[in-house]
């Protein structure tokens, strides 16, 4: 083999700690190099023609670059050395930059280190074979999963891009949280105005399937190939002949339902359509409220309805559909108010939820837009906000900023204004968050234009006094304690993933943080990709986010989607497992380990069984070769020989010789 | 009641708190509880100690519980939250081997601090539970209101107490419920009291204490009850300096939660220090008899 190896400087960020010419000079007498190199930037447009003038005039067939981490510039030098002609997997990298130059201080010993990971490199690379990638076909279809803003905006645009959409909502409506705000920052226009055509757009594009009351199941499949089951919920109503008339609505006698659109202001009636925009403009019945399901009485819905769409009979029923990508996004969930019991949360009815409270003001929500104390429908003529209520909170493990809170604190501060003038409005902030455009001006409106007070210090305690509520705190500007009376306390609870986030993950194979928030694949570089192929993000079900950056990430996961789908065929990734079959004996370990189901179990030809890696599925994790006991699958470019190679040195060098 | 406690008094409780002790041990032996006194015992360190020295203050605590140890118990029980409080600390700081050293070093002795150490309160909340407290009780508590008063340091440090909501503790106030009191809504359950700063910075305890006052006030209560010996000071033996410096006068009295237990259990009130208050509490004792004698027992 003739092999080439370029240790790159990055600049000072790699050669400030290593010094990049002794480790070129060593790599020189390495075996079957016939060329070493330092370059101050390996991955700029002369960094890169010089390693193609290297493979052509010196023959090489194998080069090594010691640089940065391979999750930077893998792709990138792969490409150039197949635009030399060779096979791409013919190229290794050695990370001296992540793993070396930024970690430790002392040059000598990096340098030592960094020799190290060039030689492993080159072992490695003795025992490279060039591999082929094979391709096939993509079924153009497109799931999204979850309705909010940040869904309809990518399902409208696949849609629009004349890709057949599949969207999948779990509650009776599409809309999210952004159906259930009164108006939005930083325009303060009315928020269901805004996304109600939208809305109807959804529910009347000729490409787009909306399934609502709905669930995924199971998805199984690859990129280009996936098979989703969707779980339709009963509504016990046939939405098919069900015209949203409203009169089963009207008629019915139970009239205490929990009313989840209105965040549990108020009350509902056991059938019910959600909101007057509600798409689908269906009935459904909630079974726990519902007189005929908890007594086996009335029936007045099934009497009253012009078109019989009543069905008590109703089940949950599985449908199939097959889609190329899926697009998530499933948006996030407030924390449960009732985790702030110093706030007196879930224990004094006057201390409600930022989300409530939009309820509180919508002209659409349970008060008609009143502004009314819960406890007593008094007006309230002082309301206290509280921001950073489980964010930024270490004590509940919740370091992260919410994001958006202290924008829509400061608007529920203006609508306040707007809806009781003489209503006195006070801000309690730790600092404030306003990086938006247009945004720091709108946090201004509120303290100037609307005399918000805004206090910067924490709660310690919210308490009844005198029939209103003390909200007792710190003034960390004036340096004192301050005390508040408030008629009504509105909490900016923390934004947690949705509720079952984790369930999904895992459904869909992809990670989650600390938080349930599903993991980008580069927090930089591939904001929407996640680590599974095929599958997108979009708007806050990746960390909270406000409803312009939520409608762009919907666009750029539909963008990226339309980018996979421009092709007829894919490429799959040759780095996949490969059984031996000659040493397999059956026993279909990896088949139950294997966590992407990329085994089956296939009959050879005199009978007995063996195991088959499904390359289109296999996600080259490499599981199923520590499982085999008989060392029959290995993984395509990191076979035991590869790794072998490269253990065998490096133990070998550390007996013979040791650092300074 | 199983095996014996040792009881750790501390040392308000032999001087300013005297009637905090005298109920505790009142009604633990009505109640068949065996309180064992840690032989030899000294002071806990308190918060002059903690504010010093981490390692000398675990050392104090240390050296009582080890003399607890010595005598084979195997639980310890002690009225006083904040004794607890340093007692837990000194358990919590040996955990690490280099701070158990240190102590090591001071008391001369190993620092194995495996007892468990509770309240008074927890102790009777745990292991007798309400029902049985409630069946020894001869003499209701009907006609009083009580605003249970828990402190600062009852729940808190929410780690090392782990005792009830640290925000909203119930345990005094469903003790009383059940011994036949109403509980009256009080807001300031855990707020605190001003503590040990009422000798360098005396207005912040009449500001702190005034407060807690008014809102006990506020919650209809007839009478107020505390488990910890300072919140009793400076709420009972202060009062005057309070109503000097809010202008509001309040005779509302501050008993220890076991003296109030103490009477329906059908102690004397001369077992249990009711007159060793600076605020009277015949109010609490004339409604009381009150209700004895219409239902006839007392
Ligand atoms: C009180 C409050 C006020 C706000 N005010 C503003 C404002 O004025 N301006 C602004 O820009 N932003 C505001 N925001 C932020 C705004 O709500 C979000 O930016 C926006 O809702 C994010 O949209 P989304 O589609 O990502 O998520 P969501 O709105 O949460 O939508 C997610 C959808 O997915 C569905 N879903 C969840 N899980 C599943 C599942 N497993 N399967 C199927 N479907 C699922 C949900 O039912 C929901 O319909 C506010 C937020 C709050 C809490
Ligand atoms: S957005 Fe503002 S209120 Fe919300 S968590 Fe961040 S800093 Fe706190």
């Amino acid at each position: 083999m003739r092999i080439g190896v370029f240790v790159c400087h990055c600049g000072t960020n790699i050669a400030g700690t290593v010094d990049c010419a002794a480790v070129a000079a060593a790599a020189q007498q390495f075996p079957e190099v016939v060329l070493a190199v330092d370059t101050p930037y390996a991955c700029s447009e002369p960094g890169q023609r010089a390693i193609i003038e290297a493979i052509e005039q010196k023959g090489l067939n194998g080069v090594v670059v010691a640089s940065c981490t391979p999750r930077m510039h893998e792709a990138t030098f792969r490409r150039t050395v197949e635009r030399a002609g060779l096979n791409r997997y013919m190229f290794e990298m050695a990370n001296i930059r992540e793993h070396v130059s930024w970690v430790g201080r002392d040059k000598k010993l990096n340098t030592f280190k960094a020799t190290d990971l060039v030689r492993i490199a080159v072992e490695k690379l003795r025992y490279n074979r060039p591999l082929t990638a094979k391709s096939f076909a993509v079924n153009k279809r497109v799931l999204v999963i979850g309705a909010g803003v940040a869904g309809i905006q990518a399902a409208l645009d696949c849609a629009d891009g004349g890709l057949e959409t599949i969207v999948v909502e779990r509650t009776s409506t599409v809309g999210g949280k952004m159906a259930k705000l009164d108006k939005t920052f930083p325009t303060v226009d009315c928020s269901v105005c805004v996304l109600g055509p939208k809305m109807v757009d959804l529910a009347q594009h000729r490409k787009i399937k909306l399934y609502a009351m709905s669930e995924i199941a199971d998805l199984s499949g690859y990129v280009g190939n996936f098979e989703v089951s969707i779980r339709r919920k009963a509504t016990y109503v046939d939405w098919n002949k069900c015209t949203g008339c409203g009169l089963c609505a009207d008629k019915c006698p139970s009239r205490k339902a929990p009313d989840h659109f209105n965040e549990l202001v108020g009350r509902t009636t056991a059938i019910s359509i959600p909101f007057p925009q509600a798409i689908p403009k269906k009935a459904s019945i909630d079974a726990s409220s519902c007189l005929h399901f908890l007594k086996d009485r009335c029936g007045v819905c099934a009497k009253v309805c012009p078109v019989e769409a009543i069905d008590f009979e109703q089940q949950d029923e599985v449908v199939k559909e097959s889609v190329g990508a899926v697009v998530v996004a499933t948006g996030f969930d407030l924390l449960d108010i009732r985790r702030f019991g110093q706030y007196g949360g879930g224990r004094f009815p006057d201390v409600v939820t930022s989300l409530q409270y939009e309820r509180m003001l919508s002209a659409s929500g349970p008060t008609g837009g009143h502004l009314k104390c819960p406890s007593d429908g008094r007006e309230p003529k002082s309301v206290v906000f509280i921001s950073c209520v489980g964010s930024r909170d270490r004590s509940m493990d919740r370091a992260i900023c919410s994001g958006f809170c202290c924008m829509y604190t400061a608007k529920q501060a203006i609508l306040t204004k707007s809806h009781v003038p003489d209503c006195e409005t006070h801000v309690f902030y730790m600092d404030i968050r306003a990086p938006g455009k247009g945004y720091d001006e709108f946090i201004r409106r509120a303290q100037e234009e609307y005399r918000t007070n805004y206090v910067r210090g924490r709660v310690s305690s919210v308490y009844p006094k005198n029939g209103r509520l003390a909200v007792r705190g710190a003034d960390t500007l004036l340096g004192t304690q301050t005390e508040v009376m408030a008629d009504l306390v509105v909490l900016a609870v923390g934004a947690g993933a949705a509720e079952g986030s984790r369930d999904l993950a895992e459904k869909l194979r992809i990670s989650y943080d600390a938080y349930g928030f599903f993991m980008e694949s580069h927090p930089k570089l591939k904001p929407v990709e996640t680590n599974t192929a095929g599958v997108f993000l979009a708007g806050a079900c990746q960390g909270p986010k406000d409803i312009p950056a939520s409608v762009a990430m919907g666009s750029a996961a539909a963008g990226k989607v339309m980018a996979l789908f421009s092709k007829e065929r894919l490429e799959s990734d040759p780095q996949v497992a490969q059984v031996n079959a000659v040493r397999c004996v059956g026993c279909l370990k990896c088949l139950r380990t294997c966590p992407f189901g990329a085994i089956q179990e296939v009959q050879a030809r005199d009978g007995s069984t063996k195991a088959q890696v499904i390359e289109s599925v296999c996600q080259g994790c490499g599981v199923c070769t520590v499982t085999c006991t008989d060392r029959a699958i290995e993984l395509q470019h990191f076979t035991d020989n590869q790794l072998l190679a490269e253990v065998n040195y490096l133990c070998r060098s550390w007996m013979e010789k040791s650092p300074a | 009641m199983s095996a014996a406690l040792a009881y750790y008094p501390g040392c308000s409780q032999t001087a300013s708190a005297r009637e905090y002790d005298l109920s505790t041990r009142a009604c633990c032996q009505t109640l068949g509880v065996e309180l064992n006194d840690v032989p030899d015992w000294t002071c806990c360190g308190s918060t002059p100690a903690h504010a010093t020295d981490h390692a000398l203050a675990a050392a104090l605590a240390a050296r009582n519980l080890a003399q607890a140890m010595d005598t084979g118990a195997s639980n310890l029980a002690t009225p006083c939250p904040s004794c607890l409080l340093a007692l837990r600390t000194a358990q919590s700081r040996c955990e690490n081997e280099g701070f158990k050293g240190r102590v090591e070093v001071l008391l001369g002795r190993p620092a194995t601090l495996s007892i468990r150490t509770r309240s008074i309160l927890q102790v009777l909340m745990e292991d007798l539970g309400l029902e049985a407290l409630a069946e020894k009780a001869v003499r209701p508590l009907k006609g009083l209101r009580v605003a249970s008063y828990y402190g600062c340091l009852m729940t808190r440090p929410v780690g090392l107490m782990a005792f009830e909501d640290p925000d909203n503790p119930t345990a005094m106030d469903r003790l009383f419920l059940a011994l036949g009191a109403e509980a009256a809504p009080f807001a300031l359950k855990t707020e605190c009291c001003g503590a040990a700063l009422g000798v360098p910075r005396k207005e912040a305890v009449l500001e702190l204490s005034g407060r807690i006052l008014a809102a006990a006030e506020e919650s209809g209560a007839n009478v107020l009850a505390v488990a910890c010996p300072l919140c009793q000071m400076n709420l009972d033996l202060r009062r005057e300096q309070i109503e000097g410096y809010t202008g509001q006068r309040s005779t509302l009295p501050v008993l220890y939660f076991t003296q109030l237990l103490g009477l329906a259990l059908g102690l004397p009130e001369e077992a249990l220090g009711l007159g060793l208050h600076n605020v009277g509490t015949r109010p609490v004792l004339d409604i009381l008899r009150r209700t004895w004698a219409s239902e006839d027992v007392g």
